[in-house]
């Protein structure tokens, strides 16, 4: 069964076309990945799925629900987090405050006035994060400010972050960007042990290293537009995709 | 990190706060402090500032209007005296009310805009209200003259207590001035910092700091940052109502000029030398500020001649000249270099002093255990 099926899409930037009449799905509890060269409109596809863009025409169906036209804390609450190609967190939190805050979104809804309560009595919420915490290594740092991380740790923070909400999907955008290849080695052994969840996931990715070692599915992107997809085997060899990644070298 | 204070550590700080403000009278005299005008001024701008604080201080939305808020619930207060007699606990739930109201449309629309943009927008809406209290609303606000409570007015419910001298706000037989008049205030400010303290340490709080850390990720979080704003923006609107109803507690008489912006900048160096984001960092700025106005725009020539007359003569009229320049009618001057040393040295304000000088004997007195256990001191 498909989880997000996106028919038809386009979305124009004055007279540049980023998006050209997309149409791509997910299947339920697969990893799927979203490669392509720079300025193929891989990050304009994902603003389209998540609410950050609104596309000219087209849908975007997660399950039953049409995703457009929601805004993003609506699409997260229906299950969709998103890890960014910047790791975006609470800087000024400890870790795990910011766990604790996905962990109340998802609970409590979009907004709660929980005034009275105490936080640190909110033994659920807390478990859950010292749980979560565990999980990306990250436990021993808990009281620590987020801000005072390194790159790798923000981001397995933020991963922690999302996976705190057990969504239905998880898009990430560049997960290993700018990272060593040691943290890519230990990001892509936690992306394939949180796959035993049964996270659907969707990457966007420039590694090919991690794209082969982690995607059931490959999508190419190129001008806007798909140009290939299919397992990752069969797309390392289409002809197609080594002319738009090296299209530039026959020039 | 709100999440490693335990409530045991919580009520202890509440309870020396109590003692420590109803106590004012005897520990503030022999600093010339310890008489009620002043310790009335202390507790109401505590609570004005400790609300500013909730908005300011969690969010990080800088409101430079909140003076407003302290006129409409000033304006409502002697409204109440009024209309329903001169008993302070009908007007200052009145006032709350009306200034929440007040807040909400307000908020609903300067919260559409961040940063510099929502400063201003309620920079206008402040200045707004200030110049419609002189002219428009004149019926409302008796314009340039203030509005006061007069013997012909209704007072519905006291009317039988026909007083000879000035009408008083009195609460049930107890006449709210002087020392009693204090405790008035200073219980509300209890109240006020009990409240201001629960919401520190509640989801509401964290969501509040969140909001000022990163609203995208929050956005991205399932949570709509939009009423949360809102929220920290009407309580902190109602608590500077509050504020203003316990002006006209103590003295029952309002005028625009309590809306002017000069006041709301106040409320913000306030906040931002006592700590803004701390729970008593408002307080102690307010106090200072206060005092520093109070005390500091007493002296006069003569009394610096008497401080200075050990030194030599030759000495002595040259230092008392250039200190001349910081007291009195120059005491904005003493205030501003004060302000301009804290920022500097200290951008967390006097909480932030306190919470250095805490670690210094924290880590000589116990040099074995390793520095990471610090907690800042709120």
């Amino acid at each position: 069964m498909d989880i997000l099926r996106v028919e038809g899409v386009n979305k124009s930037f004055g007279g540049l076309r980023a998006l050209n009449n997309v149409n791509f799905s997910v299947e339920e509890g697969t990893v799927q990945a979203i490669i392509g060269p720079n300025g193929a409109g891989k990050s304009t596809f994902l603003n389209c799925m998540i609410g950050r863009l609104a596309p000219d025409t087209g849908t975007v169906m997660f399950g039953d629900i049409s995703l457009t036209g929601m805004k993003p804390y609506e699409i997260n609450q229906v299950g969709v987090s998103r890890v960014f190609q910047t790791p975006e967190i609470f800087s000024e939190l400890s870790l795990m405050e910011n766990i604790m805050i996905p962990a109340m979104a998802k609970r409590d809804g979009s907004f709660a006035l929980h005034a009275f309560k105490r936080l640190d009595q909110d033994a659920e919420v807390r478990d859950k994060a010292l749980h979560m915490l565990e999980d990306v290594g990250l436990v021993e740092k808990r009281d620590e400010i987020a801000g005072s991380l390194s790159r790798g740790d923000k981001r397995r923070l933020e991963l922690a972050m999302c996976l705190s909400q057990d969504p239905k999907l998880l898009l990430l955008d560049e997960p290993t960007a700018g990272m060593s290849r040691a943290d890519t080695n230990n990001t892509i052994d936690l992306l394939k042990r949180i796959g035993d969840r049964g996270i659907t996931k969707v990457v966007i990715e420039h590694d090919m290293h991690v794209v082969f070692s982690l995607a059931e599915k490959v999508t190419v992107l190129a001008q806007g537009a798909i140009i290939a997809e299919g397992k990752p085997e069969e797309i390392k060899g289409d002809p197609r995709v080594q002319e738009a990644y090296l299209g530039g070298a026959h020039l | 990190m709100v999440t490693k204070i335990s409530p045991a550590r919580d009520y202890l700080l509440f309870g020396v706060f109590a003692i420590a403000v109803l106590t004012m009278p005897v520990w503030l005299a022999p600093i010339g402090a310890g008489y009620p005008d002043l310790l009335q001024k202390f507790a109401i701008f505590g609570l004005f500032a400790t609300g500013f604080n909730l908005l300011f201080g969690l969010t990080g939305y800088l409101s430079f209007g909140h003076a407003a808020f302290l006129g409409v619930g000033s304006y409502t207060a002697v409204w109440s005296f009024k209309l329903l007699g001169m008993n302070p606990i009908p007007a200052a739930i009145l006032a709350v009310v009306t200034s929440g109201v007040f807040a909400l449309a307000i908020g609903y629309v300067s919260l559409r805009r961040s940063g510099i943009y929502f400063s201003i927008l309620t920079l206008a809406f402040a200045q707004m209200s200030y110049n419609l209290a002189y002219s428009v609303l004149t019926p409302i606000t008796n314009g340039e003259t203030g509005l006061r409570v007069l013997e012909s007015d209704p007072r519905l419910f006291d009317s039988s207590a026909n007083a000879d001298g000035p009408l008083i706000s009195n609460l049930f037989g107890i006449e709210m001035t002087g020392y009693a008049g204090f405790y008035f205030c200073a219980v509300v400010l209890l109240i006020g910092f009990f409240i201001a303290q629960r919401i520190f340490r509640s989801p509401f709080g964290i969501m509040l700091r969140a909001v000022k850390t990163n609203q995208n990720r929050m956005n991205y979080t399932g949570l709509n940052p939009r009423p949360y704003t809102l929220a920290a923006f009407v309580i902190s609107g109602m608590y500077a109502g509050l504020a203003g109803a316990l002006m006209c507690i103590t003295d029952p008489l309002a005028g625009a000029e309590r809306m002017q912006w000069t006041a709301s900048g106040e409320v913000v160096l306030m906040t931002i030398l006592g700590g803004a984001g701390t729970l008593l960092g408002p307080i102690l700025g307010a106090a200072l500020i206060k005092y520093f106005e109070n005390i500091f725009s007493a002296f006069n020539e003569q009394t610096l001649h008497e401080a200075f007359s050990f030194l030599p003569d030759f000495l002595e009229y040259p230092v008392v000249s250039v200190a001349g320049l910081f007291v009195g009618e120059g005491w904005h001057l003493t205030l501003g270099v004060l302000f301009m040393l804290i920022v500097i040295f200290l951008p967390g304000g006097i909480m932030e002093g306190v919470s250095r000088i805490g670690r210094l004997f924290r880590r000589s007195s116990s040099k074995v255990e390793p520095s990471g256990a610090t907690a800042p001191a709120e």
